[in-house]
């Protein structure tokens, strides 16, 4: 069974590495059947494994690959921890992968038009970007597998370098490497806290294994550290604090979510795979990993749920003002990667699993449908200019709907059962802010039913807006563009059925651990009689009312009374205006941290550097030996009299001070 | 039979006689020179590997060990050896020398033979550095290996060559001078020359205090730390492109290699007394360092600065000791500082090194250093810019490159000291990427810049080779760091045991 585990990443690995070094050779073919075959390989594999595990029951792995080395006692493993969490995880992200690279093949299958003509980067970039993703599989994978700390740290940022890679996929587009940069860094900051957090863990705990640490966890409860002199602050609220900034930056959580929106830069099937399914929800994977040490610190709970609230509903808010629809779908995932978080805050790890694996596949969906619509709209991402696509393209149409009736949450679609637990069970949360992580993510049902819908009219209902030779050549997508759309409708609608062993379950016994006192998710278990009976229960609940309510606010605006949108933006231009600027965020940003870093590098380097240490002490040094020679120099003159008049000067000196001093 | 040879005479000798031979052997025929340079590194390379494969990793004693009397007046021998600390120290100058070599192929024109006899001297002096266990011969390698530098740099040089030549030397002079007073005063203190023997030379604390701060001058101004690092920008952008691969890969080591050999051990005392004066400059070096790494017009001031703040990372390592047992009350974690430190300077060694010498391969093309000179190199040499990425990455720590470790292990070892310091050693996340990757995203990503930009060539085989190498040692040495680990462990626990011992 090792070897299965071990194949798992690895297969993609190999696939990645063929297409990265050997793909001029292996032609585009080649490369996307390498590297296809690689990802398949470890979906089915990661099916087996779901077998053995969920089905057949085998205990859960916990082994180390190889000693990746041993400092001061500690032993530093690559090695695999395989449980029902880590079993969930790979299968959804080897099946979204696999998704998205029979995509690609139709997506990136003109790529060459992209480049600009003489540029040799662009050569063979349709391998090179089967190689990213395939390597990208493999970082993921490495990360939800991981038995310890640092595997965690290394699949946390291999994912980055690959995101970073992709983004800035594009590279003659210097928007594209602006954003690759700005995402890098401001995962750095994340990574940064994340780091701090790792070396208090082993510090305290002198392990970096998951299973060590969770263990000796509930004994360190009480631990306190003073950061501040004089300030004694829970351990585990530090730990936990310092981990979930980790978790703010690769899950875009405010305020350190800028780089996300950004990131749309990068072709469309990294945003589906890597900025909406994958790579984004790792930071709640990881805090959902870490359940024995959150559970330990309220202070720390209370901090994830507020700023999971802050996330969901005024990221959300900035998706009602995008026209570009790739920046629609990525506010939304925004908001949702808040909801995420709002259910860890409120010790809700399984619903947060639970949605981030049903939104893994209706999220990738809408990406690629987005991406369906731009390959038609020939790369014009602008929703003003499209309309009525229904009639063109029918595949693309009924996927993108399916997609949006799963993320708005109606009932009997996957994002209902997953969203709605989240809603209810902060609504039994008793932690600090969960009143107000309520409110946020019941105004946040209306927002994004409003949002995904005002997205959908304009893209295919009402009238054709685009050009006339654009429209001409309008027609549904090729069939490894469309496949993957079908095959990612059916779980966004069926994954749901299986709430029950994942949310009341025993599904994560044993793997997620929440304290008595905060697990709303049992109180819901005891009144939950069967998935059919909760998604009828929609119709009793404010959040069912709140989708309708914004899908038929959109109806209004966008197709019974197009004037109205104009006409609300005027009278509320000061709110359209700070919603169009992002909040000033990124402005902010640029000014104070990016401004802020170079203008105290100038002056370290031109003040310190230059003035001070060279200017004053180096060369100064330098000048006041010359001086003391120029002086020095006048006293040598070679006058014979001039010498014997110093020594003698000197030797009445002499016989002066013994003489008299003594 | 390899153990029968004087394997660490032959590694000092052998390039420095090679090196003499190419002198001898003239510019009339460069190929020749070039060849039997070659020759020389690439053998002195295969010396270094019994190093590795014969060396006992269960001790801590020195090794391959050499001792014959020299000057018996005042009881200086030729004495050499070498120990965990030592051997990857002395692997790393055989191995860069062979790419310093092969990069001044077909680039030098002026005096080859001078070139790579000037390189193989120096690699011989360096290597004497780290196997001399005798002060007085210690010395003379110490000062000797300037030499070759100071030519190197002096004549195949820049434009701004002579001020950086005399800075250069003057700033290291000037700090070796006080090292020699304090290795004279323990000779009369204990009537030996040995290092080791002033290991275990009682010492009181004013003397250590003097001792440690003379030593102090002359390492901190090789690492160089903060606020004597100035020289180093200069020489860099002055030195031809193997010459900075030397310096940083290997002469900015030496530096870190006496804190380990001199300082700690000698004068454990003071070494307590003083750390926080070793962590503040560090962690200045990281933080300071870093920004101004930040705003660098020029490839190689920036990498130099760069290589400043990574060389804060092993100093920091190193003196954290005290701070630990201060703080948590055991010595738990100075270990992890001590390897974390030598791994950083091995791991720096490959990747300042293929730093420069991507720029070289830059500069050789194009002239010039501006950053701004530069932009969309990918689109004319995408083999270099993948390299230029993945050394950028790795400069900027990223986990499975060995820039990461020493980093890891260094801010795990901190924050067990005290959380600011790992606070502010961490911020290196942030500022190592910011610097690395701004680099990269003017000079190697974007449209192709202008003209000169648009007919670069991509590189060919030689640099391929050089720069695959090192992309593979850099890979190799991330992915598995045990074997490098485990070759030093018995020596810095021994070291670490030693330090513990008050000497008052």
């Amino acid at each position: 069974m090792e070897l299965v585990y071990l194949a798992i990443p690895l297969a993609p690995l190999i696939g990645a590495i063929l297409a990265g070094l050997f793909g001029g050779r292996l032609g585009r073919a080649g490369a996307h059947s390498v590297t296809i075959a690689g990802v398949g390989i470890a979906f089915l594999l990661s099916l087996f494994v779901f077998k053995h595990h969920v089905i057949d029951g085998a205990a859960v792995f916990n082994g180390s690959v190889y000693t990746w080395m041993v400092s001061d006692g500690i032993r530093f493993e690559i090695g695999f921890l395989v449980d029902n969490l880590t079993v969930l995880m790979i299968n959804v992200v080897t099946f979204v992968s696999l998704m998205v690279h029979i995509y690609t093949i139709g997506y990136m299958a003109d790529d060459a038009h992209n480049w600009p003509q003489e540029s040799l980067a662009g050569r063979n970039s349709y391998q090179r970007f089967f190689s990213y993703i395939a390597l990208f599989t493999f970082a993921m994978l490495m990360l939800v597998m991981s038995n310890n700390f640092l595997q965690l740290f290394f699949g946390w940022e291999a994912v980055g370098l690959v995101s970073y890679l992709l983004i800035g996929f594009w590279s003659t587009r210097p928007t594209a490497i602006f954003a690759n940069l700005k995402a890098f860094l401001v995962n750095r900051v994340g990574d940064f806290g994340f780091l701090l957090g790792i070396a208090a863990v082993l510090m305290y705990f002198n392990s970096l294994d998951y299973w060590d640490v969770f263990a000796a966890a509930p004994a360190m409860a009480d631990v306190s550290i003073e950061i501040f002199d004089g300030h004694a602050w829970s351990l585990m609220s530090v730990i936990c604090i310092l981990l979930f900034i980790g978790a703010m930056g690769k899950s875009a959580q405010v305020p350190l979510h800028v780089w996300l929106p950004d990131s749309m830069e990068g072709p469309t099937p990294i945003s589906a795979l890597i900025h909406a399914a994958t790579m984004v929800t790792a930071g709640i994977f990881m805090v959902a990993r870490m359940s024995p040490l959150f559970e330990l610190s309220e202070t720390a709970l209370s901090f994830v749920l507020v700023i999971g609230a802050i996330t969901a509903f005024f990221m959300g808010l900035l998706g009602l003002v995008q026209n570009d629809i790739k920046r629609v779908v990525a506010y939304s995932t925004l908001s949702q990667l808040g909801y995420m978080t709002v259910a860890l805050g409120a010790s809700a790890y399984a619903a947060s699993i639970f949605h981030l694996m049903t939104h893994a596949f209706f999220k990738a969906l809408l990406f690629l449908a987005a991406g369906s619509v731009i390959i038609a709209m020939h790369h014009d991402q602008d929703m003003r200019n499209m309309g009525g696509l229904r009639k063109y393209m029918p595949i693309t149409w009924i996927t993108s709907l399916i997609g949006s009736l799963a993320l708005i949450g109606t009932p009997f679609f996957s994002g209902y059962f997953s969203k709605d637990s989240i809603i209810e069970a902060v609504h039994l949360s008793q932690i600090p802010g969960s009143g107000f992580a309520y409110a946020a993510v019941l105004a946040g049902v209306f927002i994004t039913a409003l949002y995904s819908f005002r997205m959908y009219f304009l893209v295919f209902h009402g009238k054709p807006r685009m050009d006339e030779h654009t429209r001409e050549h309008l027609h549904e997508t090729p069939w490894v563009v469309t496949l993957p759309l079908v095959l990612l409708a059916i779980p966004s609608i069926f994954a749901g059925y299986w709430m029950e062993p994942i949310l009341f379950g025993e599904y994560f016994d044993g793997v997620i651990q929440v304290a008595p006192a905060h697990d709303g998710l049992a109180q819901l278990g005891g009144h939950f009689h069967g998935t059919v009976a909760f998604a009828l229960h929609a119709f009793v609940n404010p959040a069912f009312y709140l989708a309708v309510a914004g899908v038929l606010t959109a109806w209004y605006i966008y197709m019974v009374n197009p004037g109205l949108a104009d006409r609300a933006q005027r009278s509320f231009s000061g709110v359209h205006r700070l919603l169009v600027n992002k909040y000033y965020a990124d402005d902010f940003n640029q000014a104070v941290f990016a401004g802020g870093a170079r203008g105290i590098g100038y002056a370290l380097w031109n003040l310190g550097d230059r003035v001070i240490i060279d200017g004053l002490i180096v060369n100064g040094s330098a000048r006041v030996v010359s001086w003391v020679a120029a002086f020095t120099r006048h006293v040598q003159t070679g006058y014979l009299y001039h010498y014997a008049f110093a020594m003698i000067l000197g030797l009445l000196a002499l016989i002066s001070w013994t003489v008299f001093m003594r | 039979m390899l153990s029968e040879l004087p394997l660490l005479s032959l590694l000092i000798w052998v390039p420095i006689l090679g090196g003499i031979a190419v002198l001898a052997a003239g510019d009339r025929e460069p190929w020749g020179a070039r060849s039997l340079a070659l020759i020389t590194s690439l053998l002195t390379f295969l010396l270094s590997i019994p190093l590795f494969t014969g060396f006992d990793t269960g001790t801590a004693a020195m090794q391959f060990e050499e001792l014959t009397p020299w000057v018996a007046a005042f009881d200086i021998n030729y004495h050499l050896g070498v120990d965990g600390i030592s051997v990857p120290l002395i692997i790393l100058t055989t191995f860069t020398t062979v790419l310093v070599v092969l990069a001044g192929w077909e680039v030098i024109r002026k005096r080859v033979a001078q070139y790579m006899a000037a390189f193989l001297i120096m690699e011989g002096l360096m290597i004497g550095v780290f196997a001399a266990l005798d002060a007085v011969l210690f010395y003379v390698f110490w000062e000797g290996m300037l030499i070759p530098m100071f030519l190197i740099i002096g004549i195949w040089g820049g434009p701004r060559r002579v001020y950086a030549t005399i800075k250069f030397f003057l700033y290291t002079f000037f700090g070796s001078v006080f090292m020699l007073v304090a290795l004279i005063y323990m000779y009369i203190q204990s009537g030996s020359f040995g290092i080791l023997d002033f290991h275990l030379l009682p010492l009181g604390m004013t003397e250590q205090i003097l001792i440690f701060i003379a030593f102090l001058l002359a390492f901190a101004v090789k690492v160089p730390m903060w606020p004597v690092h100035t020289w180093l920008p200069d020489a860099h952008v002055e030195a031809p492109t193997g010459g900075s691969v030397i310096l940083a890969a290997i002469m900015l080591k030496i530096g870190g290699y006496g804190f380990l050999r001199f300082s700690l051990p000698i004068t454990p005392d003071a070494s307590q007394e003083l750390d926080w004066l070793i962590i503040s400059l560090s962690l200045i070096a990281v933080v300071y360092i870093g920004f101004v790494a930040i705003v660098q017009q020029d490839m190689k001031k920036l990498i130099a600065y760069s290589s400043i703040a990574h060389m804060g990372f092993a100093t920091l390592g190193f003196f954290l000791i005290f701070a630990i047992i201060e703080n948590t009350g055991t010595a738990q974690g100075a270990l992890l500082g001590l390897e974390g430190g030598m791994v950083q300077m091995i791991s720096h060694g490959f990747i300042s090194g293929a730093l420069f010498l991507c720029v070289g391969v830059l500069y050789d093309r194009m002239h010039s250093r501006e950053i701004s000179d530069y932009g969309g190199v990918v689109n004319t040499m995408p083999i270099f810019g993948a390299f230029m990425v993945l050394f950028a990455m790795a400069n900027s720590g990223l986990p499975g490159t060995s820039g990461f470790i020493g980093e890891f292990m260094v801010i795990l070892a901190s924050f067990k000291a005290n959380f600011w310091y790992a606070f502010l050693a961490a911020t290196t996340l942030m500022l190592g990427a910011a610097y690395s990757l701004w680099l990269v995203k003017r000079v190697v990503f974007g449209e192709v810049g202008n003209k000169q930009v648009a007919q670069l060539q991509d590189v060919n085989r030689r640099e391929f080779l050089i720069l695959g190498v090192l992309a593979a040692a850099v890979l190799l040495l991330g992915l598995w760091p045990a074997p490098l680990v485990d070759l030093m462990h018995a020596t810095l626990e021994n070291l670490l045991a030693h330090v513990l011992v008050s000497k008052l």
